[in-house]
């Protein structure tokens, strides 16, 4: 079972987020790995393991800072990684960030891509559709559990607004899973040290025979504008009265 | 005058309410037009009219309903070839995100996604950092792709009716290969989370699961639904279709309160709309109470009982 997992290199969600003009800052802040693709990782190499063979790449595309994520993923136990590295795809958009990866992930033979189901800065979710389609493949999102994978198909746990479906589809395929679906493993010592020596591809646009038009980044921010504020009320100490507080202003919204 | 297309979701042969949500902005921008496949889309045509669709491209195939997005942006991609429409809206769901993804790359239009506003035919708006800052992005390619957060308009009906076009288009077997095979509902009582009057919603600092039969009964006491926080959801306490923000689902209810919730941006932007915020937290530096309109600092286990009390009183 040969596996490929999108990891994203993303700002620390811990520190407050920063503005480069008008888009997020990247280069000069402290980064993670995503922590919604150590879920992907961690469903790799479960699946990995189960059919006792195969190979679980990581893929990324970012900054060469990106490259500790991808360290960050093999110390977790995927055997390779590849990160695509270009200074003109700085700000790039889902649409070109698919037709990037898609074009990395295609090189070799695959049966299955999993990502996140949406990333924890850019957080829109539509880039693993996108990459299906550009893989020519289906795709099965909001995957909560998996229930088997065998070498022609996987038949998974879909979350939907109001419970769940169970979806069977043909491999090669895109998944997504949430956060939850696992538990994902630490790093050991052994793994960091390990990962060092793993194979880390970086490669450029040139390298994947994309250029011009094609990887030219169209989503153009016009304008941003603070937001009005909602204004904060009252906050009080409880002292007994509290409960009594809130069910005063209950009555008064006509709730009771 | 631009052709707006709105993609109108059926689950279960029932419409889902975004739709119209949709349609009374597309109305508003030029000439509205609805797309639904699957079982259910001739009577939700009806209804999309109703809304301001003049035509509905509809199809009552039931493989749009038993595979999962290749067929819809086959489909989708055959008839805007067919048709031109300028911009096409879809409501931010876990399916129309899937189908608009794979449209975006037979296209070659950039997808917004997360948009809470669109502003005209080529500029749609969304906030982030919390709904701290409103970014208008201008949109690219033929047609224009939206993806709007439900909740972002109130609907309201124009009192037409639609032409309603039959969809011919071939699906062929590549695009049947994601299957679903089971459904799988998890009822609730009482009202619908995302039309409720009034939302009791808990986070982690209700400490463990049993706790939240406490909100399950003040809910039912208020005419309202329980909703969760992604953190309680990861832990298993409650099932994800409780879960209120940016993952979850958007809510506007008249009150909200907030029992043991940090406020987290990401949780924020799924109830920050509410009329009015209630929030019950021990620490009092929670984000949570720089937005709501009465705020009491202490132990949630304490205050929820007594607040059943009160409430019960009140009610005589
Ligand atoms: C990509 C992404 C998407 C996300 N989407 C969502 C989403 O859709 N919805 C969502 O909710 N979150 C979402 N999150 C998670 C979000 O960032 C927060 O982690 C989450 O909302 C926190 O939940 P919480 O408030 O229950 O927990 P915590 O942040 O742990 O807060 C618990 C609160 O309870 C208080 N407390 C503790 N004990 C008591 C007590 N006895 N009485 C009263 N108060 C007490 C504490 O002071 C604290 O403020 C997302 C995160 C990411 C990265
Ligand atoms: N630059 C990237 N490199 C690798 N994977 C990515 C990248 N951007 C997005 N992804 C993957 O796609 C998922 C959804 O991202 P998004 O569409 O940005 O919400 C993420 O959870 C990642 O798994």
């Amino acid at each position: 079972m040969n596996i490929v997992v999108c990891v994203k290199h993303i700002p620390d969600p811990n520190v407050p987020p920063e503005m480069d003009g008008d888009r997020l800052k990247r280069t000069g802040v402290q980064g993670v790995l995503d922590p919604g693709d150590e879920f992907g990782v961690e469903a790799a190499l479960q699946l990995k393991e189960k059919a006792g063979s195969g190979e679980v790449t990581l893929v990324s595309m970012g900054p060469e800072q990106a490259r500790e994520a991808v360290t960050r993923g093999l110390s977790m136990g995927a055997d390779k990684g590849i990160l695509i590295s270009d200074d003109s795809l700085a700000g790039a958009d889902a649409l070109v960030t698919a037709r990037v990866l898609a074009a990395a992930i295609k090189r070799n033979e695959f049966d299955l891509v999993i990502a996140g189901v949406e990333s924890t800065d850019g957080y829109t979710g539509t880039m693993p559709g996108t990459l299906a389609e550009f893989l020519g493949v289906p795709q099965v999102t909001f995957v909560k559990s998996v229930e088997s994978v065998d070498g022609n198909s996987a038949k998974v746990n879909r979350q939907t607004a109001t419970g769940y479906h169970v979806v069977e589809c043909e491999l090669p395929a895109v998944m997504t899973v949430t956060a939850g679906v696992n538990e994902p493993r630490y790093a050991s010592f052994k793994g960091i040290m390990a990962a060092k020596k793993k194979p880390l591809e970086q490669l450029s646009l040139g390298d994947l025979g994309l250029s011009g038009d094609e990887v030219a980044i169209k989503q153009k921010i016009a304008q941003i504008t603070p937001a009005e504020e909602r204004k904060a009320g009252e906050v009080f100490e409880d002292d007994g009265t509290g409960a009594a507080k809130i069910a005063d202003f209950l009555k008064e919204a006509k709730v009771i | 005058m631009a052709k707006i297309w709105v993609y109108a979701e059926v689950h279960e042969g029932q419409l889902d309410p975004p739709a119209l949500e949709l349609l009374t902005k597309a109305r508003d921008l030029g000439d509205a037009e609805a797309v639904v496949f699957g079982a259910g889309a001739k009577e939700a045509a009806t209804k999309l009219g109703e809304y301001g669709a003049s035509v509905v491209h509809a199809s009552e195939d039931a493989t749009f309903d038993d595979y999962i997005a290749q067929p819809h942006a086959h489909a989708l991609f055959e008839l805007i070839g067919q048709h031109s429409p300028d911009l096409v809206l879809f409501p931010n769901t876990y399916d129309s995100r899937d189908i608009a993804g794979r449209l975006s790359a037979k296209t070659g239009s950039t997808l917004m996604g997360n948009a809470t506003d669109v502003l005209s035919v080529d500029k749609a708006q969304t906030s982030i950092f919390g709904g701290t800052q409103l970014v208008d992005v201008d949109l690219e390619g033929s047609p224009k792709l939206v993806l709007v957060r439900p909740k972002s308009f109130e609907p309201s009906a124009s009192g037409g009716s639609a032409t309603v076009q039959d969809v011919t288009v071939d699906l062929p077997d590549e695009v049947k290969k994601a299957k679903r095979v089971e459904r799988h509902e998890e009822q609730s009582s009482g009202p619908k989370l995302d039309a409720a009057p009034v939302v009791v919603s808990g986070g982690r600092g209700l400490q463990e699961p049993d706790n939240f039969k406490l909100l399950e009964e003040l809910a039912q006491l208020l005419g309202g639904a329980v909703g969760a926080t992604r953190a309680v959801v990861d832990a298993g306490w409650v099932p994800y279709a409780m879960q209120i923000g940016q993952t979850g689902i958007t809510v506007k209810p008249g009150v909200y309160i907030a029992i043991g919730i940090s406020g987290a941006t990401q949780h924020m932007v799924g109830m920050k709309g509410a009329k009015k915020i209630i929030a019950i937290n021990k620490d009092e530096e929670a984000p949570i109470f720089s937005i709501a309109d009465i705020g009491v600092v202490g132990d949630a286990l304490k205050i929820v009982p007594q607040l059943i009390e009160e409430v019960k009183n009140r009610k005589g």
